[in-house]
């Protein structure tokens, strides 16, 4: 652990309410059916254990997104390793961003997720994201590269899991990035 | 269905009455420009008591919008986008053509759960 100045300058924290099993939330954090139906919509790859490891696949509409604007989209666009799963409350993990090769050389982040079950049928979801000398990708996971149609980061993703989970249904991904 | 537009209601009601104060508005932009603050840092930066600065925290974190996280012995403050994030989503999906999903099932199968 390093000093609090050090970490807490870099470190982004997300929550969001939902109304959802605290197993309805995890398994659309961790299963492929789940994660490519929201946010930035890609299939992921989890070995849930310590040292079990983790891949983010960029979707079809990802892979079109980036050939209309002139770049490749890497198959794998994040990897990362588990840390902890303790299901379905805690999630430890290392993250690092492929897309921009500039975000890929600043490599892993440490990314939380935190799930409480609380009244009503309502789980609190907490992210906290480590982003330590990983300037780049710190702007791009708090939306500031919306404008340039790199998505609005967590507070996007996450409001797009809740109406995902409460509704049955999400964003349009092309929909919701032409409109940075 | 009319339980979870009136809690909605209520989470929005929340999230508009912590915007309607200027201390308030004053205090998420202190978060905004650097977060992950004490409570100390916070109430150095308003001419009020301590006391005081804790109350609007208090209705800023009851709506979501300040979210606290322990880094060792401290309790930081974090500024949280995502109920502004749900205002603004609801308010553009209303505008724009959606594609129709075919999630029913997810929908039946999550009601089942709460039921």
């Amino acid at each position: 652990m390093t000093t609090t100045t050090e970490t807490t300058l870099t470190t982004q924290v997300y929550r969001v309410y939902i109304k959802a099993t605290p197993e309805a939330i995890w398994d659309a954090i961790t299963k492929p059916e789940w994660t490519e139906k929201y946010g930035y919509g890609g299939r992921v790859e989890f070995d849930l254990r310590p040292g079990g490891a983790y891949r983010a696949f960029a979707s079809e509409a990802m892979k079109k997104a980036g050939a209309e604007m002139g770049f490749p989209t890497p198959d794998v666009i994040v990897d990362g390793e588990v840390i902890e799963a303790d299901p379905p409350r805690k999630l430890v993990q290392t993250w690092r961003m492929n897309m921009d090769q500039e975000m890929a050389a600043e490599g892993f982040t440490r990314l939380t997720y935190e799930i409480v079950e609380g009244k009503e049928g309502v789980t609190k979801l907490t992210v906290v994201h480590e982003l330590e000398g990983a300037p780049q990708l710190a702007l791009l996971v708090s939306g500031g590269k919306e404008s340039e149609g790199a998505g609005g980061g967590w507070s996007w993703v996450l409001s797009d899991l809740k109406t995902l989970l409460e509704t049955g249904t999400s964003m349009d991904w092309q929909v919701a990035l032409n409109q940075g | 269905m009319w339980s979870r537009i009136l809690r909605t209601v209520t989470d929005d009601d929340r999230v508009f009455k912590a915007l309607a104060d200027p201390t308030r508005r004053f205090l998420l932009d202190l978060l905004f420009v650097r977060d992950s603050r004490t409570l100390t840092e916070l109430e150095s930066e308003l001419e009020m008591t301590r006391f005081g600065v804790m109350k609007h925290l208090r209705v800023l974190e009851e709506a979501g919008l300040v979210v606290t996280h322990r880094s060792g012995r401290e309790k930081l403050h974090f500024l949280n986008p995502v109920p502004i994030r749900l205002i603004h989503d609801r308010w553009i999906d209303k505008y724009t053509e959606r594609r129709v999903s075919a999630l029913a099932e997810l929908k039946h199968e999550l009601e089942e759960e709460m039921a």
